[in-house]
């Protein structure tokens, strides 16, 4: 608590971590390529220096505030340095930036820009290291590292996988794998938090635009989509729309006049997983146990705890992500010639996720040797397939996704939050005055913030433990204590990607705390306004148990891992 | 792969620190000492018994100068290149011993395994610049010729022994 003066104007503060957030708070916004406040404060910037009133210049970001303090942001020195410093990293930096990936989303480049450095007085940087290519779902391009730390602190901090790190010193120093490997050959689960903080093109999407789009145009591919619930609430602002607003409706438009024969929701997808996994639940908890059992929506999740947990594998549901879910389902649908109409089908993904690129990718998830997904296009390739066919997608009007697979219930719809999976899987259970006993449910406590958050669930007089865990270092510590014996639930949710898949690594970046909570807050909504809240509740997908399934779903909805 | 006995000798060093992030110094320090370089495929298994990434274990060997993951020569040589040092000629005490052992700023060891030659930023004896160290031993003032004698000496040290 207390009042300290910035640029003359006292400002009040209260339990800021540093003079960075009071500045932030006070309306300026300084300069920062290394401060992320959810990672640890790392200081190696520089960018958001700022002088006392002795001409003492410290980083605010690591400074904490102090009653009386009296601090100037922008004085001529301070606009110097900043300059010189984007100066300095532009001279280590290969800077093709007309034909860069990251061409108008940089970091590195809007600040460049904002500063004024209009050249760089040490000579153009050609390029030294040959780009990794290797994983399906990021890019490395060492050339373009600024050093500045981000993705190997959300690597190492929030993930606890640190894939990479900083290797080598001085101008030799690099972030990479140990030994240099490829990133394949890593601990890396893909879930591409790396690239969502990455300031510059050293860590990029591995994108899939271009074979998708080559199906779009061939008369002879019947090409259909399927759009994730975390999609809906990103793509917006990305096309200056208010944050976390549920753009579902121009989506479908959009990727209508992109050419997708047919647009599906993965929200029935989801409530297919639910009913599939509540099920499962059901039988573990009538057995008494294995207990936990541990949600298999997320891929990067299960390949982490493949990697570091093979004991808790036989513990992941068996049924299909929703993803799979969709995919496999509809591969049986477009079976039949009267539904393919004599045409090659592509099915395509657009998800929040780069793990879901590994995903469709797992031989386990197979189907005679076949893919359930052909491709999947991320939210951020998606936007610039909309953005490159010159669509103006504030004017489309909305349509609605296509029929069989285009409904979901408001419980499929929260997938894409932190607990969202388990508040759908726990509604199916829900009996009695419904409204009352859904409201019940959303108030236990499986909503909330924080990584960690268990609660007590009951069902017919029983008490179901559960927990929701997002960020992986948070899950493993979870996983240690279940392993120790120190902590016991019937039931757990994981996800690799801290608030859930809003946050995923395919999601447009730069999403501070306001368009983490609005996204959070669009998912939620569109579950208010949704008729139909239970996964089990779907007519269309209790209907093709029927028509599609008939007795296969061990074929057709579970993985076979185990 | 590295020959078992590597891992024995590993084990032996290993057991000589607490398992924690804080003794991958001190082992590292005692490799090189044992083999005069890091074998890299010890670092996983370093990294696996003190609780550490094998990311982190590279990031910080790779950090050091001291620490080298190729094999080096029986002798090290370190030519000080310190701003002393190199004020006082200290380039030219290198370009001879580089001469002399066929070596250049790519290539640090001799064929033989014999001799390693490297520079330093500071080696803290400024006060006699030039100066190399040969291992754990400083030499002061040197010049180029100097630097030829030092290593006929160091032959004749060898054949003798």
């Amino acid at each position: 608590m207390g009042t300290m003066k910035i640029d003359g104007y006292p400002v009040e503060f209260t339990d800021e971590p540093n003079i960075l957030s009071v500045i932030r708070k006070a309306g300026i916004d300084l300069p920062t390529l290394c401060y992320h406040s959810e990672l640890s404060i790392y200081g190696a910037c520089r960018l958001c220096n700022v002088e006392d009133e002795k001409g003492r210049m410290f980083a605010s970001c690591s400074e904490r505030p102090r009653d009386g303090m009296s601090i100037k942001t922008s004085t001529p020195r301070l606009v110097r340095y900043r300059r010189m410093l984007i100066e300095l990293m532009l001279a280590s930096h290969h800077r093709d930036c007309t034909t860069c990936v990251k061409n108008g989303d940089c970091e590195l480049q809007n600040l460049a820009h904002r500063l004024g450095v209009n050249s760089v007085p040490w000579g153009y940087r050609q390029p030294k290291h040959k780009k990794d290519f290797s994983s399906p779902s990021i890019v490395r391009d060492p050339d373009k590292c600024i050093l500045c730390g981000d993705c190997v602190r959300v690597c190492d901090d929030i993930q606890g996988i640190n894939a990479i790190d900083f290797a080598n010193r001085g101008t030799e120093a690099m972030v990479i794998p140990a030994f240099n490997k490829s990133i394949a050959d890593t601990d890396c689960v893909n879930c591409g938090q790396c690239r969502v903080v990455c300031p510059t093109g050293a860590i990029s999407i591995n994108t899939n635009i271009r074979p998708v789009w080559e199906a779009l145009a061939d008369p002879n591919i019947k090409v259909f989509a399927q759009v994730a619930p975390a999609v809906r609430v990103a793509a917006g602002q990305a096309f200056g729309g208010p944050k976390g607003e549920n753009v579902m409706g121009k989506i479908v438009a959009a990727l209508h006049r992109l050419g997708f024969d047919e647009v599906y929701d993965t929200t029935f997808g989801a409530d297919m997983t639910i009913l599939e996994e509540s099920k499962e639940f059901l039988e573990v908890y009538k057995k008494g146990g294995p207990f936990p059992l541990l949600t298999s929506c997320c891929p990067a999740w299960v390949k982490f705890c493949e990697n570091r947990w093979p004991e808790f594998v036989p513990n992941i549901s068996t049924s299909y992500s929703p993803i799979q879910m969709l995919g496999s389902i509809a591969r049986e649908y477009y079976a039949d010639p009267a539904h393919n109409e004599g045409k090659k089908i592509l099915s395509v993904g657009i998800m929040p996720c780069t793990a879901k690129k590994a995903e469709i990718l797992r031989e386990d998830l197979k189907r005679d040797g076949k893919q359930n997904i052909d491709y999947v296009l991320t939210t951020e390739e998606m936007i610039t397939m909309i953005k490159r066919a010159g669509i103006d997608f504030n004017e489309l009007e909305s349509e609605a996704a296509d029929m069989p697979f285009g409904m979901g219930s408001g419980g499929g719809v929260i997938f894409g939050n932190s607990g969202g999976v388990m508040e759908a899987a726990l509604r199916t259970l829900c009996e009695g005055s419904e409204r009352l006993e859904i409201e019940k449910l959303r108030q236990s406590g499986v909503r909330g913030p924080g990584a960690l958050r268990e609660f007590v669930f009951n069902y017919k007089g029983n008490e179901i433990k559960a927990a929701v865990v997002s960020g992986l270092a948070e899950a493993n510590a979870l996983l240690q204590r279940i392993h120790n014996g120190e902590s016991f639930y019937h039931f757990v949710e994981v996800m690799a990607c801290r608030r859930g898949c809003i946050m995923g690594g395919g999601q447009p970046a730069h999403g501070g705390y306001k368009t983490k909570e609005a996204r959070k807050h669009g998912l939620y909504e569109s579950d208010v306004n949704t008729q139909i809240k239970k996964s089990n509740e779907n007519p269309t997908a209790l209907a093709i148990y029927d028509t599609l399934i008939k007795g296969r779903e061990h074929e057709l909805l579970h993985s076979h891992k185990h | 792969m590295l020959d078992s006995s590597f891992y024995t000798k590993a084990d032996e060093i290993l057991s000589k620190h607490p398992a924690q992030e804080r003794s991958l110094i001190p082992i590292l320090h005692e490799i090189q000492e044992s083999y005069n370089y890091v074998p890299v495929e010890l670092l996983p298994y370093i990294a696996k018994h003190i609780g550490i990434s094998e990311t982190k274990a590279y990031s910080v060997a790779s950090f050091y100068e001291r620490f080298s993951f190729e094999p080096k020569g029986k002798y090290i040589i370190r030519v000080c290149d310190g701003t002393a040092c190199h004020v006082r000629q200290s380039l030219p005490v290198l370009e001879r011993l580089r001469a002399e052992l066929n070596l250049s700023d790519k290539k640090h060891t001799t064929d033989d395994m014999l001799f390693t030659v490297e520079t330093v930023s500071c080696l803290g004896a400024c006060s006699l610049a030039p100066a190399l160290m040969v291992n754990d031993h400083v030499h002061p003032a040197m010049t180029p010729d100097k630097a030829t004698k030092l290593l006929q000496d160091l032959r004749e040290e060898e054949a003798k022994s």
